[in-house]
């Protein structure tokens, strides 16, 4: 057997390997590594800074942790970035963890001293509306009522007793909507029945899986994309508030140039092979 | 304490259902049932407390109380119509009465396809449409790599035209793909050929993230190997 019937044969065993080498080494580095900003990542941004303190934002949680690791780094900064800018943030979520996930965020948020000096509190800054089914009838109820969509919060208590739902009709009183979106219902159904047919802005943190399905609304019907740990390192880096999403590129990074290399390995020697097999076919057929 | 047990039981997990990238074995067929079990029970018991209780029960219940009471009749309760539906759907269950789930089907097929269809042709079609007709060139001094011109060329528009008309030609079936049809087709291959493999490579980042969040998850939470 040659070095290139053994390539071709390889134990497919020895590439996991070989991942999950190349991502488990950079976890215990702390390399910098430069990450550019891009246009979609930028219009989030300049979004949320450009809105008047006081505004209200929803941030619409609809992943469960089975996508956190893409995702959660986004929720996280958004909270950040938004309670910092002394937004008033409303989180609700058409999937069952998602606003359990956000709880998750939210505590990680208020443990950042910039966060912390703000000092937001639930119901003033912040409330959890929690999960509502109905996919995108959700939503659409919500342009007729959001109190009559959501009544009580996360915790069985009655929307009304809450300043920061005082005034809260439907979407007209909504500066902003973030979504943070790993399928259906997601971003798609929040273009479709509250941008388009609200006239809500919104922008969108989604896993890189879905992304490639969102950037054609970019920039008219979304105001920003965060695709998949990429989007979510850019986000960090460029509001200053750094975590997973940038420890992670590193990470991220060696196992692309892996899967990159075997790309090309493989399709070197199944180039060789068939080279070498159309050789032996001619040599047979001239004997 | 509890959280600990919980990291130690969500660790062990994981390293049962990677075992399967060894070979297929008992732990992670135990695990992988674990999860899908685990998974129905949550989206049974979430659906019930925060849906049919609330929405159906309740509301029903308080309904009833108000007719009891000489109240009248309300809105609400247009729930028993719901409730009615939904039990026509479990009707599939039975070896006789499968037919009977055929009518809130065509209730939740009809009123989707209502709900869509302006919906889809407004963000998916005009709206798309609306942004691909954008001006290729606009007024000023612009540049095509070292050659001055007297007007711009915006490439991103220029592409996304380009991408949009020849992608449409390889799926306009009512022509002939040769000569200049062909060759225009052949180009919209290529772009599409480009978007599958930027789908693709997505798809890889995906998955790489979701298992640098476990590795982190076992290094940093269980092991406590990294900060």
């Amino acid at each position: 057997m040659t070095g290139l019937d053994r390539l071709l044969t390889l134990d497919r065993r020895w590439i996991f390997l070989l991942i999950a080498i190349s991502v488990s080494i950079p976890l215990f580095l702390h390399a910098e590594q430069t990450i550019t900003i891009t246009p979609e990542v930028r219009g989030i941004s300049d979004t949320v800074a450009n809105l008047p303190a006081g505004s209200r934002v929803i941030l619409a949680c609809d992943y469960d942790p089975g996508s956190a690791a893409e995702i959660q780094p986004m929720t996280v900064t958004f909270l950040k970035q938004a309670l910092t800018r002394h937004l008033r943030v409303i989180i609700m979520g058409l999937w069952p963890q998602g606003p359990q996930q956000a709880d998750i965020a939210l505590r990680e948020a208020l443990t950042d001293p910039r966060v912390a000096a703000v000092a937001p509190k639930y119901g003033i800054d912040y409330i959890n509306l929690g999960f509502q089914s109905g996919n995108e009838v959700v939503i659409q109820r919500m342009g007729s009522s959001i109190p009559a969509t959501f009544p009580r919060d996360a915790r069985g208590r009655d929307v009304s007793n809450f300043p920061i739902m005082q005034g809260v009709k439907d979407f007209s009183a909504i500066a902003y909507v973030f979504n943070v979106s790993a399928g259906y219902p997601g971003t798609v159904e929040w273009v479709q029945f509250a941008g388009d047919r609200f006239h809500t802005r919104i922008g969108t943190g989604s896993t890189a899986v879905q992304a490639p399905q969102v950037y054609p609304y970019f920039p008219r019907q979304l105001t920003g994309v965060l695709g998949g740990m990429k989007g979510a390192a850019e986000y960090e880096e460029i509001t200053g508030f750094e975590g997973k999403g940038t420890r992670f590129m590193l990470a991220q990074s060696c196992a692309h140039v892996v899967v990159v290399l075997f790309v090309v390995v493989g399709n070197v020697a199944f180039f060789l092979s068939r080279r070498r097999q159309r050789r032996i076919g001619g040599e047979v057929a001239g004997s | 304490m509890m959280n600990l047990i919980g990291i130690w039981i969500a660790a062990l997990l994981t390293l049962g259902i990677l075992s399967f990238l060894y070979k297929d074995n008992p732990i992670y067929k135990f695990c992988e049932a674990l999860f899908v079990g685990v998974s129905a029970g949550y989206w049974f018991v979430s659906l019930f407390w925060q849906n049919i209780w609330p929405k159906l029960v309740l509301n029903l219940h308080a309904a009833a109380l108000k007719l009891l009471a000489g109240g009248g009749v309300d809105s609400r309760w247009f729930y028993l119509i719901s409730g009615v539906l939904g039990v026509m759907m479990l009707m599939r269950l039975l070896p006789k009465g499968g037919w009977i789930s055929r009518w809130p089907l065509a209730f939740i097929v009809g009123s989707t396809a209502g709900l869509y269809f302006i919906t889809y042709l407004q963000s998916n079609a005009i709206s798309q449409i609306h942004d691909t007709l954008v001006p290729l060139v606009t007024a000023g001094n612009g540049r095509f790599l070292w050659i001055p011109l007297p007007f711009n060329i915006d490439w991103d528009a220029f592409f996304v035209f380009v991408g949009t008309f020849t992608g449409l030609i390889y799926f306009f079936f009512s022509i002939e793909h040769t000569k200049l049809a062909g060759k225009t087709a052949r180009v919209g291959t290529f772009f599409l050929m480009v978007t599958f493999g930027a789908s693709f490579g997505y798809t890889v980042m995906s998955r790489m993230s979701l298992l640098i969040g476990r590795f982190d998850f076992l290094f940093r939470d269980w092991l406590h190997l990294t900060h």
